[in-house]
């Protein structure tokens, strides 16, 4: 009888909100997503959380001191021969991230058409765009550093407070591309070995494009919140 | 829509939403670039931003073929993260009050940049 009962209730999944209280009610499994998925999901939530309190406490700092705030634009500004072009680095910095997004979605694509030497080959282009990030990201360091005697603790442009948060901020992001590119790196040695052909899940392309997301998710609201605000 | 968490879908989508991206994250780089002020940059950055953000989450991690259940204990939660910024705003902002109260205004003056605009 009780068999019964969660066979049918089983066949029949819901759609929309009856669905929601279905999925998260009777002990049963509640998300319908391989658990690797799920666990990714839930590792990137709290990772929200993490940047999250990075960039609220930048605001709080940022909002409370009485020195001037550098000007973005103009302390990464980049002359080639001519008039410095305002943000110019950050701009090709965000447009390598995205294309490295786009790259990932289409190896998630293949990935799932069980075309292994195209999936590959789209994640090692990804890989390669997000160390050619982190490697601008250095350059950018070693500008502020050694250029602009900018520290996490002082600032000669202004409050020490742009040291310390665009250290932190910038650097543990930095931190989430280059672990994103050996992850990448990895998994495509994987793919490309034949390593899913036995069971011909390649579930873990699309866990690793989560991870990969989320980091150019990120890059989004750094962007917006440190480089243009 | 997937039940079992098998996310195939054609790859015209993903190509538009590429060039999606792109064209957002040129009109955000414009708005420095044009150098725009005030509340009109302000809510050019923030619109371009969730868009972005918005696209990224719905489609590149199929956030929009998923169940509810995974979309609401994912989304959900950081939700709350905006009375802690609000909270946060508050306080610095009594901060900053407090600050110029007891050491005046700054007598900083920059050695390299100087931040004409403010």
């Amino acid at each position: 009888m009780t068999s019964n009962m969660t066979e049918s209730q089983a066949t029949t999944v819901q759609e929309g909100l009856q669905g929601f209280a279905q999925d998260w009610s009777s002990d049963k499994q509640t998300f319908h997503v391989p658990w690797g998925k799920a666990m990714m999901w839930i590792f990137l939530l709290s990772d929200t959380f993490i940047f999250g309190c990075f960039l609220t406490s930048y605001m709080n700092v940022r909002m409370s001191t009485r020195v001037p705030w550098p000007n973005p634009s103009e302390v990464f500004a980049l002359s080639f021969g001519g008039e410095p072009i305002p943000l110019i680095l950050i701009a090709i910095m965000t447009f390598v991230l995205i294309t490295s997004s786009g790259t990932m979605a289409l190896a998630v694509n293949y990935g799932y058409r069980r075309d292994r030497a195209k999936t590959a080959a789209l994640m090692f282009i990804t890989a390669a765009f997000g160390a050619t990030f982190v490697g601008m990201q250095a350059f950018e360091w070693t500008k502020l550093i050694v250029d602009e005697g900018v520290r996490p603790w002082e600032n000669p442009m202004g409050a020490p407070q742009f040291g310390a948060t665009f250290f932190m901020i910038t650097g543990f992001h930095g931190a989430h591309v280059s672990i994103g590119v050996i992850y990448l790196a990895v998994v495509a040695m994987k793919v490309l070995k034949g390593d899913y052909e036995a069971s011909g899940n390649y579930e873990i392309v699309e866990i690793t494009g989560l991870y990969w997301h989320f980091v150019d998710l990120v890059w989004v609201f750094i962007f917006a919140f440190f480089y243009l605000w | 829509m997937a039940t079992d968490g098998h996310q195939e879908h054609p790859l015209s989508v993903y190509l538009w939403i590429w060039v999606l991206l792109f064209v957002l994250s040129a009109f955000s780089y414009a708005v420095d670039y044009i150098g725009l002020e005030g509340y009109l940059r302000w809510s050019l950055i923030l619109i371009f931003m969730v868009a972005k953000a918005g696209l990224i989450i719905a489609i590149f991690m199929h956030m929009v073929w998923e169940r509810l259940a995974l979309i609401y204990a994912i989304l959900g939660p950081p939700l709350l993260l905006s009375f802690f910024i609000g909270f946060m705003a508050i306080e610095g902002d009594y901060t900053f009050l407090t600050r110029l109260n007891f050491f005046g205004e700054t007598d900083f003056v920059a050695q390299h940049h100087t931040d004409e605009s403010h």
